[in-house]
């Protein structure tokens, strides 16, 4: 689907490439994740698959079995709802700038808050939530919108152990249920290993694909597969091929 | 002596305000006491016309000692009802102090009229009619019945006409209207657009720190005629203009981008954009504004009225000071201040109405 991506900031001091030849195939219903040191590109390269932000070369396309279904949504690592609108209508937002009638847009947001847990909630301003129902109002509303490709950038990064822990859960059992198509860009090895069907690893400056892992890991997951010796043997070897990456990019910020 | 903060044990603190002060709290009716007998001992001896100041200075000071011990002592249920008395009591005590200082001819009652003289003369203002300015407070609204049957609607127009305080209110109100909304209008641009907003700073930064009081000549040469209404609902239309219109472009520059992402991320259009995501993301700042232009344009229009006016309530002040009824001037400021508070009063209503999500 992606192909030869690449993103070029032309900045005060001549152009900085920050994403090359960026190739990445995701089938339908597939998990992919993507890691990097910090400051790879993995971001920019999902902020373009988005449509964020323009590629100054390749070209991405999304097969669409369905013409009416958007393209793509996404959960941001800031959660990014409105603090000016109540759960509900955050959820409802995507399905509203949509022109879904009314109706069908509350059985859909109520459905999908019901399904992150949300319903008592329903009236209340994202003021009155913690991080962790900020961030489950965020995918509420990504799912309610159902796209074809679910982009999540960090969504877990802000949260504090235990909240990412159940969130994790939460979302291995959406996506079993649901069988969406997701990018998910994490600092997490474990993290990515746990929720992925594939792991991208990403090289510094410029950032593009270094290695793809499989992992085979049998699902249904839950945090119990992260005991297992399989899990532990995979994260290894996600280590092994991100620990030199993290080294070199560790050196060039330096 | 043991070292404050550190106890462990012993009860825990009974408030915020007192940590680090354990163990048995100092009396409190003391500093009181002493104040007391201060000011009684001071009278005999003359002390209280030379230094009536320093003596309320000292005042203060003990009854701020003497509250904050009592306040840890009262029971956790009754320290809001005691916080609540403060704020109201002291003012009072405030008042009666000015009351007996002029009263006990230490101050000069032409200058500072005692509390209960101001009253009386705001009465006299509420309900006298200025037969040598052809005016009245309110309007006279006691009328208003007699009025109509006699000679309907023109003649109720005519009494309130007359009120210095509908004048006044008309005119902040049509200039506040005349001036916020195109103003939030070229702020919400300014913020959107670069390109508008690189044209356009340098000059309005330029006239936003010009006193639109210096400009209220010039309107007075341009509008027809220069006595009327319009140039000082124009002077406050243009007060109230630059800082609703640079408050409201820092609201839209302010709203968190991420935001805006998401707004495109989940398909909104421009229209849907500006509806959904840029006013409600700017609304807080763009009322900030709108508060500063209402206290602007009651500052304006009063010293407008100072200048050239022959109703409201600035005339009320100037006038009465002219003809040196002090106690009505400072009436004048008493309902400046009310008109003040009403207005705040009322736009924060309007706020709270506005932008639910910011209720507590």
């Amino acid at each position: 689907m992606a192909r030869g991506v690449e993103k070029r900031f032309e900045t005060m001091h001549g152009p900085v490439d920050a994403v090359t030849g960026f190739d990445l195939d995701v089938g339908a219903g597939e998990v992919v994740c993507i890691v990097g040191p910090s400051g790879c590109g993995k971001s920019t390269f999902l902020r373009i698959l988005a449509g964020l932000d323009d590629a100054t070369g390749g070209r991405i396309e999304v097969r669409r079995d369905d013409p009416g279904k958007p393209e793509n949504a996404v959960v941001f690592q800031e959660y990014a709802i409105f603090p000016w609108k109540t759960v509900h209508d955050n959820v409802a937002f995507g399905l509203r700038m949509r022109g879904v009638p009314r109706q069908e847009r509350d059985a859909v947001a109520d459905h999908w808050i019901a399904r992150v847990g949300l319903t008592r909630f329903a009236r209340a301003y994202p003021s009155q939530l913690s991080g962790g129902m900020k961030q489950r109002v965020a995918i509420a509303r990504a799912l309610a919108y159902d796209s074809e490709l679910l982009l999540m950038d960090e969504p877990l990064g802000a949260l504090d152990a235990q909240t990412r822990l159940t969130l994790q859960e939460e979302l291995l059992r959406l996506w079993d249920e649901t069988g969406k198509t997701v990018v998910y860009v994490t600092h997490g090895l474990e993290e990515a290993v746990l929720l992925a069907d594939r792991v991208v690893v990403m090289t510094a400056h410029p950032g593009t694909v270094k290695t793809i892992l499989d992992v085979d890991l049998p699902r249904p997951r839950s945090i119990e597969t992260t005991a297992t010796a399989a899990f532990a043997a995979l994260t290894g070897r996600l280590w092994e091929a991100l620990r030199d990456e993290v080294a070199r990019a560790e050196e060039t910020l330096a | 002596m043991k070292p404050a903060g550190r106890a462990r044990s012993g009860p825990p603190s009974p408030a915020p305000g007192s940590a680090g002060r354990r163990g048995d709290p100092a009396a409190w009716w003391p500093p009181l006491a002493l104040a007391v007998a201060l000011n009684v001992a001071a009278w005999p001896t003359g002390l209280w016309p030379q230094l009536w100041w320093a003596l309320l200075t000292l005042d203060f000071v003990l009854l701020v000692v003497s509250a904050q011990r009592l306040e840890p002592r009262l029971p956790l249920a009754r320290r809001a009802a005691f916080r609540r008395s403060l704020a109201v009591g002291f003012p009072i005590l405030l008042l009666a102090a000015w009351e007996t200082i002029v009263r006990a001819g230490i101050l000069n009652p032409q200058w500072f009229p005692p509390p209960t003289s101001i009253a009386l003369a705001l009465w006299e203002l509420t309900v006298e009619y200025d037969r040598f300015n052809r005016t009245s407070l309110l309007g006279r609204p006691w009328l208003i019945p007699s009025v109509w049957s006699a000679s309907g609607w023109e003649g109720v127009r005519a009494l309130l006409a007359e009120s210095h305080v509908l004048a006044t209110l008309g005119r902040v109100f049509g200039g506040f209207a005349l001036g916020a909304a195109p103003g939030v209008l070229i702020g919400v641009v300014m913020g959107l657009n670069r390109t508008v907003r690189t044209m356009l700073d340098a000059t309005m930064s330029a006239v936003y720190v010009l006193p639109k009081i210096a400009i209220f000549p010039i309107l007075m040469l341009v509008f027809p005629d220069p006595f009327g209404e319009g140039p000082k609902v124009a002077v406050v239309a243009i007060s109230a203009f630059f800082l609703v219109a640079i408050n409201a472009m820092a609201g839209v520059q302010g709203i968190d981008p991420v935001l805006l992402q998401a707004g495109r991320a989940f398909g909104a259009g421009r229209r849907q954009m500006l509806v959904h995501v840029i006013l409600p993301g700017a609304l807080p700042i763009i009322f900030s504004g709108l508060r500063l232009a209402l206290g602007t344009s009651l500052i304006v229009i009063v010293a407008v009225e100072f200048i050239r006016a022959q109703v409201g309530v600035g005339f009320v002040i100037f006038y009465h000071w002219q003809v040196l009824l002090t106690d009505r001037m400072y009436a004048g400021l008493v309902v400046t201040m009310a008109l003040g508070v009403g207005l705040t009063a009322l736009l924060q209503s309007f706020e709270r109405w506005a932008m639910p999500w910011r209720r507590e």
